[in-house]
């Protein structure tokens, strides 16, 4: 339990240094807004629209098969941490896991599902 | 300890319930999504202060990881969603309030009433992660390696619907 104060203190530290220049930046800096700073940022151009458009479908079957590994690498975990009693035997059946899974990422690539057309 | 663990769990409960409010009652859904990951992450803070190693990691890989990014990349995918204001209740706030309120007041009695509580939750979990990666390296082999099989049989489902639909 006690390895999980690290964790606890690098999230406060984490989170107070995000709060500490927000709020120092709103200390210092002049409060002078108008039309042009307010706009979205786009470099040499006037933007057009809003910055909250609809994002291209696509970028979804990159999410769906990023979720298929999360889940791998949840039974990667447990593993890892036996892995120091098992030896040889374990690695080997965790390779023939990856494998199979390793034929999804095939399939996609051959589908074209991961081309950007 | 003993002390620091109950301070944590009340901490963390608020957190929880708070983000879990601020989760159903925010107008606007992308601050919504945010504060479902305040909400899944603090609950893997819960996990950890009953040892649930294991339960604590899948729960920030699978749901404050994977869950979240599919809601927050289905909000944006989605036009007309994402900066508007969407009204997140209807006119049955006494009626859900009573049903909540009567829920929680069964379940607390229902617990204070259980008197044979034969384990610690804390004293259950340790080294759970190792006990569990030894097991399914040895006795569950076959099971673990069908988990494979079927993370697979799951994505190629999901490219083949999100290809038909392309077409």
């Amino acid at each position: 339990m006690s390895e999980y104060l690290s964790i606890l203190i690098f999230i406060l530290i984490g989170t107070g240094i995000v709060l500490f220049t927000f709020l120092l930046s709103r200390l210092i800096r002049p409060h002078n807004p108008y039309h042009a700073k307010n706009l979205n940022y786009e470099c040499a151009e006037e933007p057009v629209g809003n910055s909250w458009f609809q994002f291209n479908n696509r970028f979804y079957i990159f999410a769906l098969i990023f979720v298929i590994f999360d889940v791998e690498v949840i039974f990667l975990f447990p593993w890892a941490v036996a892995f120091g009693q098992l030896g040889l035997f374990a690695l080997v059946e965790m390779v023939i896991f990856i494998l199979i899974l390793f034929f999804g990422i095939f399939y996609a690539w051959k589908k074209g599902a991961l081309k950007w057309v | 300890m003993e002390h620091q663990i109950s301070s944590a769990f009340w901490v963390l409960s608020f957190v929880i319930l708070t983000s879990a409010i601020l989760l159903v009652s925010l107008k606007n859904v992308f601050h919504c999504a945010l504060f479902m990951v305040l909400c899944l992450f603090s609950v893997a803070g819960i996990f950890i202060l009953l040892d649930a190693e294991f339960l604590a990691a899948a729960q920030v890989l699978i749901y404050v990881g994977a869950v979240s990014i599919l809601m927050i990349f289905a909000i944006m995918l989605t036009n007309n969603l994402t900066n508007r204001v969407i009204k997140q209740t209807n006119e049955n706030g006494l009626v859900s309030l009573f049903v909540c309120l009567s829920f929680a007041v069964g379940a607390i009695m229902l617990i204070s009433k259980t008197h044979s509580w034969n384990y610690r939750a804390n004293e259950l979990g340790h080294d759970n992660s190792l006990i569990l990666g030894k097991y399914l390296m040895t006795e569950f082999m076959l099971p673990f390696e069908v988990i494979s099989v079927l993370l697979l049989a799951a994505m190629i489902g999901a490219i083949a619907l999100a290809r038909k639909e392309r077409s």
